[in-house]
Formats: structure tokens, C-alpha cells, sequence
């Protein structure tokens, strides 16, 4: 019997084997994913034993950690909260982390393999281990006007940079107090968290880069003439028809009208660039039907549409429909039907439209630095995609100038400085009061500063408001900021 | 070998007396050091733990280390005494265990707050207490493991009975979906325990006589002997009674046990391949069988896949974060957070150590099964009889498979199930019944490798009878 005995040693070798092998997978080579996994306590409760790192705007920590005297031993604290949540996020011992806490936690909590040597020196000089600090790239002036332009109203705000891609302001209202859960009470928390979620307005939504997606409405005409210029068929004055209303083709009594039911020129006869300037949405539709749906797709894309993007917090992308028949094409080029995007969306394509065709890809975060202030990490500023050629970004920047000179845009006129854009007002639904917006770039020579405002159901003016009369003179202001010495 | 043995086994003696000329040393001495070692460690950890989690050492620390030592240096007396020659790696091995259990379950005790006095470490330390006097005991009511074979019939009877006691509608306790238990008053007891051993010492008894009928007559298919229709009834009859046991007690991990200990002592008996090929393949057939028809069976399969999976227990995901937390040389006894995970005293406390000892513990810990089974399956090498062979082969097998099943489920490589972790996890009835074991194991060691002149002179004889039985079929 020796010789099965053998055998079946070599098969509890085998295994023992197995279980080594495996205790070696969870313990060493996915001890690191596994530490990452959201909400896992045990790592949780080890970032709370160290100092964790601060956030920081403008040489200001708008987040950082302050001794505390119980077990966890540092409590977290978000000085202006709810100003800078949307980039923040927070930092909850139940709920996990979110925004920058959750995007650099590796650095904010020292535990990046890019601090492995610095840990290691504090370990040997028996110095307490600390977070590194991260630098973002919000600007506090233009952030705190943009809050303030804001206001009460439902909508979010987001100022680029246009040449680098730097987020100078993402503003989503209403915000929440991230204080709320970063407490040690933990049934406090917990209230505060179904409180929170129970908010009809969800304010833990980031309006700015997800939640339920806005549809575009005029401002997409950006994307649809960048389309119709990229294609050569048309130039900046080429005649486009623009009565007063239009019957959708394939439909037997379907009527698009323009915004205030009169033709956009002479003779239901007008140009591309006062089409943009006023809006016109009978050129559009038919422009769109000339174009096509594929060629549309093709130019959302290009600006971003359908793309994974991480700003290191995750944007949900914007959305262009796959199926068109024509009157939902028509529709579609005039940024209603079922086009959606997030606000960071739209900034981008003005972004875009201001860097000469070239869209930067958007970042949140500048520098990271250990605690002596030593730069760990630095975002250089890179390509996210050329979207139109430099020739199509200058026309269509000159067409935008006109939106602001003597189109919709007036209201976004900065004195001394020129100032390109587009407003929009969004159909979302039967009996909704229109969600408004403007988009676009100032000064237009030489842009510093790229944005997007959305004010949802038309915020205080309500029935009355319009992307000229609302969103306008928010963007006007935000621009201002970055602008104005 | 085995040929020789049964037309003359005087001849097999005189060769076994030739080889064996020089006297072969007891190794007690080793034992002792060991031991002393295995204290120490397991002493080293309970101070470790209290300075970690209460900043002083233990006050209790020298009439616990004296109490310990006392009953482990007792357990050594009675080998020297009863089983001189006995292996000497098994009971240190045992000790170490089952002491760094009692540590660990300590140390959970104290991070649930549980009153010290009325935690499970001092439930665990009573079950350590009396598991190890039944082990010495055994010494005594025992003298020569042969005498089991006596009993065949019995045993397989009471095995079966208490493996579906939990069945019984009073003293039946459904426990965490798992209908294993028993209770007696304040006490509940997984019965399943105890008849793993009894229905070893079946196995083992029962095939020693039938392996020649087993091994020798058949057919071949594709080259691979088959056993007759007629052969394959005890093979069927076990497969049943392991379906039963999970279909009506829903535990996968004792059905498992039962019939892979089964097939591998069958294998050893009749050095049969096609056993291995019929079993694995009736074992699938179960596995396809309970994966249709158990919902919780199939969630174990789907947190197996992916432990994270959304709606589903986090037990064991909590579990691997543990683990992960550890790393590579652990938190430190008393510095992680094993309490996250859900039952981190039995089913989880090979994550538990894993935390805090690292995979450098962890490894370790298995390393020390590792050897507990191969001194066992050593034991059934240098075993003199067939029956000592197939019981000795049989046990080990059984804790390398419960190992393997129960470690492998907490570190996926297979699907979670419930099965107790040897000597470390809380839980009287393991306890009890793996302390016995070990208690068998020594046994046997002993007659295995004691000198043929101190060999008590039932042993030529009992194998005469076997060679009868043979004979007369």
C-alpha cells in the first residue's frame, strides 16, 4: 500500500501547495488592490492613524487634518466646505471617500509607492508618517464668483483654462457641507448622509462632470457648425434657409419653430454667421439633415462626446444617439432629442474652440508635495484631441464673437475685452420650465479662460429666463474673474 | 511486499528484523525540546497581545504559562510511559495550534469586549483541556490501535447516527443555515466531528478486508481497470450518504470530507486508479447537483468568482481586505482589525492570523499542517499492518483535505464551506475530535516504529487472522 500512499502525499503536497500559493496572491500581489478598495475599513482606519495630507487653493488648505482626541486620533476638516466640495469631495469613515480625497487617497494618505522612500526615512529617524499635500487648480477668486453668480440656483459652473486644461472653477449647486461626513459621531454621520440623500435637489450630485445629464439645447450648435465648416460645404457666410418654422421631413405636421416664431433674415433667407448669432433653429435643423448624422457623431466625439475621462474624479460621458431617423436628426443638431452632456462637456468644446482647435485634457490637480514641501508629482498639460482644425477654430471664434457683439450673447459683454460665446436654452421635458446656458471664451484674441454655465429650469427668472437673460451674466462674471487684473 | 506478507509473513518479519538491527532511538528528547518551544512561542504571543491591547503584560501570565505547561509536560509523561516510540513532531505540533488559537480567540474576545471570564477563549480553554485529557486517556483505554478493528460494525453504526443527529427534530439546532449542530442544554455540538473519526476506523477496518476483491477483480476500459458492478456498492453507498448529509444538513464542506476521505483511502487500498476517476467523477455530478439545487450553494460560487460582488454577504471580502491589510509580516497580534470580519474566532481565523501575523504567519501556520499530515501519512508508511495503514492514511488525508477546504475557501481557491480549522478555530467538538486523532496517530507511530522485540506479541497474530479471512473467501 506504500507506493498509493506516496502518491496521495503528493497530492496533499499539491494542495498545500495550492493554499500557499494562494495566501501569497491575497497577501502580496493583490494586497495593494485590495487595500484600495473603496470603503475598506481596515485601510480607512489607517488613514485616520496619520496625518493626512492637505488639499490645497491658492497656498490655502480648504482641506486638512487637525489632531483629535479620540481613537481615531486626526479629525478631518474642509474650511469653506461646501464652496469647494464639487472638488474635494469627502472623507467619511462609513461612506468612503469622494472627489480628490478618493482620486489621490494613495498620496493624501502616504500611502503611493511614490512616498515608499520618504516612509522609509521617517521610519528610520522615528518621525511621524504623514500624508503628502495635494495643490489644485481651482482658482479661489474665480471659484467664490462663480459660487456667488450662482447662488440659490439649481446648475453648475465650470471655468477652464483653455491652453492647459486646468480647472479653474467647477461649482455644482446646490453643494453640502462635506464637514457633515467626516465626523466621528458615527450615528451623526449616518443621519446627516440619509439627510443628505433624501434632499430632493441631491446635493451630493456633481453636476458638473455626472448625475442625470443635461441636454444641450443651442449650445450644441457649436458642435454642429463646427461639423458643417470642418466638412468644406460651408463657409462662415455660406446662405442657409431660416423661416419662421419648419416641417420636419418624414413627419406629416411636425413644426420646428424658431425661439421667437419669426424667419432669421430676409427673404426666410440667412447667413451661417448669423444663424449661430441668433440662434436660428430652422438653419440648424436643415444643416443637420445636410450633414448627416454620422458627421455630427463624428465632431461630438472629437470635442469629447462618449470619451472615459478622469479628472481624477470619473466624468460621465456625454452622449450623442446612434440611431437617427430625420426629424430626431433635425432635433439632434440643434442639441435637443436625446443629445446629453455634463457642463465640463460643454466647456470643453468652447475650450476647444479658444486653443485653436485643440482640446487640453481638463485636470483638477496642479502638484502633489510631501510634507517638506518637495514636489512628489506634477500634471503636465496634455492633448485630449484636435477637434477642428486651426482655421475652422478661428472662424467659428470670430462667429462666436458676433454671438456676443450683436447676437444672444450681449449680456456676456466684458468692456475693453473680447468676448466669444453661445447661449442655449434646453427642452427637458413637457411642461418644464427650459434649462438655460452659456458657454464660451474671453478675451477671444488670446483666451485665458474657457466657460460653462447651466442654470437649471431657468433658476429665480423661471418662466422668463433664456441663456441670454440667466446664464449670460453668470459666465460674464466668472470670465471676469480670470480677466479683469 | 504486500504478496509476501500474506503466504508468509514470518518471511516479511525476518526482513523487516534485518533492516531494522540498529535500535532506534525513542526521540522523546526531541519531543521535549519542542514542546518547550511550542509553549514558548504560544506564551510569547499572549504577553504580545496583552501589551499591544492593554499596554502591560498579562497578570495572569505565570499561572496560565504553568497551567499550559503542566498539561502538555502531562501528555509527554504518559508517551514516554505508554508510546515511547511515538512520533515525536505530532504533539508539539498540536500544542503550538491549538495554543495560538486560544491566543488569537483571546485577543478577539477583547476587541468585541466581551467579558473576559465569559468569552470563548475560556470556553476554547476548557474544550483544550478536556480534548487533551481524552487524549491521554485514549493511551490508557487503548493499548494497541488493532483493538479498533473489534468494533467495525459498531462504529460505522454510531458514525452514521451521529452524522444525522442534527436531523432530529429536538436536539437538531439549525445554526447559520447549517443544520450540524446539536444541542445538549446550554452546550450545542457538531456531532459530524466525532464521526469523522468513527467512520475512518470503518473504512479503514472494513476495506483492509474487502481491498483484494476491490483491487483484483474487473475488467479493463481504455486501458483503466474498472471494478465489477457489484464492487462498486460501497463507493455508491457513501457518495449517497454524503449527498444525504448535504442535501439535508446543507453542508457542503463535511459531504466533502466524508467522500473524499472516502475515495482516498479506497485508492490506497486497492491501488486502484479507476476509484479516483469514479469518484471525481461522482463528486462533480454532486457539485452540478447541488449548484442546481441550492441557492446558497450557488452564491458561494458566485463569491467565489468575485467576493466583491454587490448583494451579496461581504464575509469573505472583508475577509481578503483583512488578509491584505497584513501584507507581508502582519499587523502584529492585537494591532489589525480581524473583529471586521464575521466569524473571525472559527471559520475566518486563518484570516485573522493571516492580519496579524502576515503571510510570513500564514505560511507558517499552513507549513505546520503540512508537516502535522505528512508525520501522519509517515506513520502509515512505517505501519506494520494494513489496518494501521489505511487508519493512519485515513485521518491524515482527512485534515489535510479539511485544511484544504476550509483554508482554500477563506483564500478562494475554492468555493467557501463550512468546515472547522483544525485545532486553531473555536469550537468544542473539533477540538475534541482533532486531539484524537492526533491521539491515534501516536499511537500508531508507536507501534510502527518500536523494535520488533518490544512489540507486544498480539501483532503476528492478528495479522495470521487477516490472512485466514482471505484464505476462506
Amino acid at each position: 500500500m506504500n507506493t498509493p500512499i506516496r502518491r496521495l502525499g503528493l497530492v496533499v503536497a499539491a494542495m498545500f501547495c495550492a493554499l500557499l500559493l494562494a495566501s501569497t496572491m491575497i497577501q502580496f500581489v493583490q494586497a495593494k488592490a485590495l487595500n484600495d478598495k473603496p470603503g475598506n475599513r481596515r485601510t480607512m482606519l489607517a488613514s485616520y492613524a496619520k496625518e493626512r495630507g492637505s488639499i490645497i487653493v491658492d497656498g490655502r488648505a480648504v482641506a486638512d487634518s487637525q489632531p483629535s482626541n479620540d481613537d481615531y486620533k486626526w479629525q478631518r476638516r474642509y474650511n469653506q466646505g461646501p464652496l469647494y466640495a464639487a472638488a474635494t469631495g469627502y472623507f467619511s469613515f462609513i461612506y468612503g471617500t469622494s472627489g480628490v480625497e478618493r482620486g489621490y487617497n494613495a498620496y493624501l494618505s502616504g500611502s503611493s509607492d511614490k512616498l515608499f522612500y520618504r516612509r522609509l526615512t521617517d521610519i528610520l529617524t522615528g518621525k511621524t508618517p504623514q500624508g503628502a499635500s495635494v495643490d489644485l487648480t481651482i482658482k479661489a477668486k474665480v471659484q467664490q464668483v462663480a459660487t456667488q453668480a450662482l447662488g440659490k440656483q439649481k446648475g453648475a459652473v465650470v471655468a477652464l483654462d483653455p491652453k492647459t486644461g486646468a480647472i479653474l472653477a467647477l461649482v455644482t449647486s446646490p453643494s453640502y457641507d462635506p464637514n457633515l461626513l467626516a465626523g466621528h459621531d458615527m450615528t451623526k454621520v449616518q443621519n446627516n448622509w440619509n439627510a443628505l440623500l433624501k434632499d430632493p435637489d441631491n446635493p451630493l450630485v456633481n453636476r458638473t462632470i455626472g448625475g442625470n445629464l443635461y441636454p444641450p439645447g443651442s449650445t450644441f450648435k457649436l458642435v454642429t457648425t463646427a461639423a458643417a465648416l470642418q466638412s468644406g460645404k460651408y463657409q462662415p457666410d455660406s446662405e442657409l434657409p431660416g423661416p419662421a418654422t419648419m416641417k420636419l421631413p418624414g413627419t406629416s405636421n411636425t413644426y420646428l419653430p424658431t425661439d421667437d416664431n419669426r424667419p432669421c433674415g430676409p427673404g426666410d433667407k440667412t447667413s451661417l454667421t448669423r444663424a449661430l448669432a441668433v440662434s436660428c433653429n430652422t438653419a440648424y435643423a436643415s444643416l443637420g439633415l445636410d450633414l448627416g448624422g454620422n458627421a455630427l457623431r463624428d465632431q461630438a466625439s472629437k470635442f469629447g462626446f462618449g470619451m472615459d475621462l478622469s479628472i481624477p474624479m470619473s466624468v460621465t460621458p456625454s452622449t450623442f444617439p446612434s440611431e437617427l431617423n430625420q426629424p430626431q436628426l433635425a432635433q439632434s443638431a440643434i442639441g435637443q432629442y436625446d443629445v446629453r452632456v455634463t457642463p465640463l462637456q460643454v466647456a470643453m468644446m468652447s475650450a476647444g474652440i479658444a486653443n485653436g482647435g485643440k482640446v487640453m485634457r481638463p485636470y483638477l490637480v496642479q502638484t502633489v508635495r510631501d510634507k517638506n514641501l518637495d514636489v512628489i508629482s506634477t500634471t503636465d498639460p496634455s492633448t485630449f484631441s484636435q477637434a477642428v482644425s486651426s482655421d475652422v477654430a478661428s472662424q467659428l471664434r470670430d462667429m462666436m464673437v458676433g454671438v456676443v457683439d450683436n447676437g444672444t450673447g450681449t449680456n456676456a459683454r466684458i468692456p475693453g475685452i473680447q468676448v466669444a460665446g453661445k447661449t442655449g436654452t434646453a427642452e427637458h421635458g413637457k411642461g418644464k420650465i427650459q434649462h438655460v446656458w452659456f458657454t464660451g471664451f474671453a478675451p477671444a484674441n488670446d483666451p485665458k479662460v474657457a466657460v460653462a454655465v447651466i442654470v437649471e429650469n431657468g433658476g429665480t427668472a423661471g418662466q422668463e429666463a433664456s441663456g441670454a437673460s440667466v446664464a449670460a451674466p453668470i459666465a460674464k462674471k466668472v470670465m471676469e474673474a480670470v480677466v479683469s487684473p | 511486499m504486500r504478496r509476501l506478507a500474506h503466504h508468509d509473513p514470518r518471511g516479511v518479519l525476518r526482513l523487516v528484523t534485518a533492516i531494522t538491527t540498529e535500535h532506534p532511538r525513542t526521540r522523546r528528547g526531541t519531543e521535549l525540546i519542542l514542546l518547550v518551544l511550542a509553549v514558548g512561542l504560544v506564551l510569547l504571543a499572549y504577553a504580545d497581545v496583552a501589551l499591544v491591547m492593554d499596554g502591560r503584560l498579562p497578570t495572569d501570565l505565570l499561572p496560565m504559562g504553568a497551567g499550559f505547561g503542566v498539561i502538555v509536560l502531562a501528555f509527554h509523561l504518559v508517551l514516554r510511559w505508554k508510546a515511547a516510540y511515538a512520533d515525536p513532531m505530532l504533539l508539539p505540533i498540536a500544542t503550538v495550534l491549538n495554543g495560538l488559537g486560544l491566543v488569537m480567540i483571546h485577543r478577539l474576545d477583547i476587541a468585541a469586549g466581551d467579558d473576559i471570564g465569559q468569552g470563548a477563549a475560556v470556553r476554547q480553554l476548557m474544550w483544550s483541556a478536556l480534548a487533551v485529557i481524552m487524549a491521554i486517556a485514549l493511551f490508557f483505554v487503548l493499548p494497541d490501535h488493532r483493538r479498533l478493528r473489534r468494533y467495525t460494525f459498531t462504529f460505522a453504526l454510531a458514525g452514521i447516527v451521529l452524522l444525522m443527529m442534527p436531523l432530529l427534530p429536538v436536539l437538531g439546532k439549525n445554526i447559520n443555515g447549517n443544520r450540524i449542530w446539536i444541542g445538549l442544554g446550554p452546550f450545542s455540538f457538531q456531532p459530524s466531528e466525532i464521526a469523522k473519526i468513527l467512520l475512518i476506523v470503518f473504512f479503514a477496518s472494513y476495506l483492509v478486508q474487502t481491498r483484494d476483491a476491490l483491487s483484483l477483480v474487473g475488467k479493463r476500459f481504455l486501458g483503466l481497470p474498472l471494478p465489477r458492478a457489484r464492487d462498486l456498492g460501497p463507493i455508491l453507498v457513501a457518495w449517497l450518504a454524503s449527498l444525504a448529509v448535504l442535501v439535508f444538513e446543507s453542508d457542503l464542506g463535511t459531504s466533502l470530507l466524508f467522500f473524499g476521505v472516502f475515495v482516498g483511502m479506497l485508492y490506497v487500498a486497492t491501488e486502484r486508479r479507476s476509484w479516483i476517476v469514479i469518484g471525481l467523477g461522482l463528486f462533480l455530478v454532486g457539485c452540478y447537483t447541488a449548484y442546481l439545487l441550492f441557492a446558497h450553494f450557488r452564491s458561494r460560487v458566485v463569491l467565489w468568482q468575485d467576493p466583491f460582488t454587490p448583494g451579496y454577504s461581504d464575509q469573505l471580502a472583508k475577509g481578503l481586505m483583512g488578509m491584505a491589510s497584513g501584507g507581508l509580516f502582519g499587523t502584529g497580534l492585537g494591532a489589525g482589525h480581524p473583529e471586521f470580519t464575521y466569524f473571525a474566532n472559527s471559520d475566518f481565523i486563518i484570516a485573522s492570523f493571516g492580519e496579524e501575523l502576515g503571510l510570513v504567519g500564514l505560511m507558517a501556520i499552513i507549513l505546520l499542517y503540512a508537516l502535522l499530515v505528512e508525520r501522519g501519512l509517515r506513520t502509515a508508511l512505517a505501519a506494520r499492518d494494513g489496518f494501521g495503514k489505511l487508519l493512519a492514511t485515513g485521518l491524515a488525508f482527512s485534515l489535510a483535505l479539511q485544511c484544504f477546504v476550509v483554508i482554500g475557501g477563506v483564500t478562494r481557491v475554492i468555493p467557501l464551506t463550512g468546515l472547522t480549522t483544525p485545532f486553531l478555530a473555536a469550537g468544542g467538538s473539533s477540538l475534541l475530535a482533532n486531539w484524537v486523532v492526533v491521539s491515534i496517530l501516536l499511537r500508531i507511530s508507536d507501534q510502527a516504529r518500536r523494535p520488533l522485540n518490544e512489540t507486544p506479541p498480539s501483532l503476528g497474530s492478528d495479522e495470521t487472522q487477516a490472512v485466514k479471512m482471505v484464505k476462506t473467501r
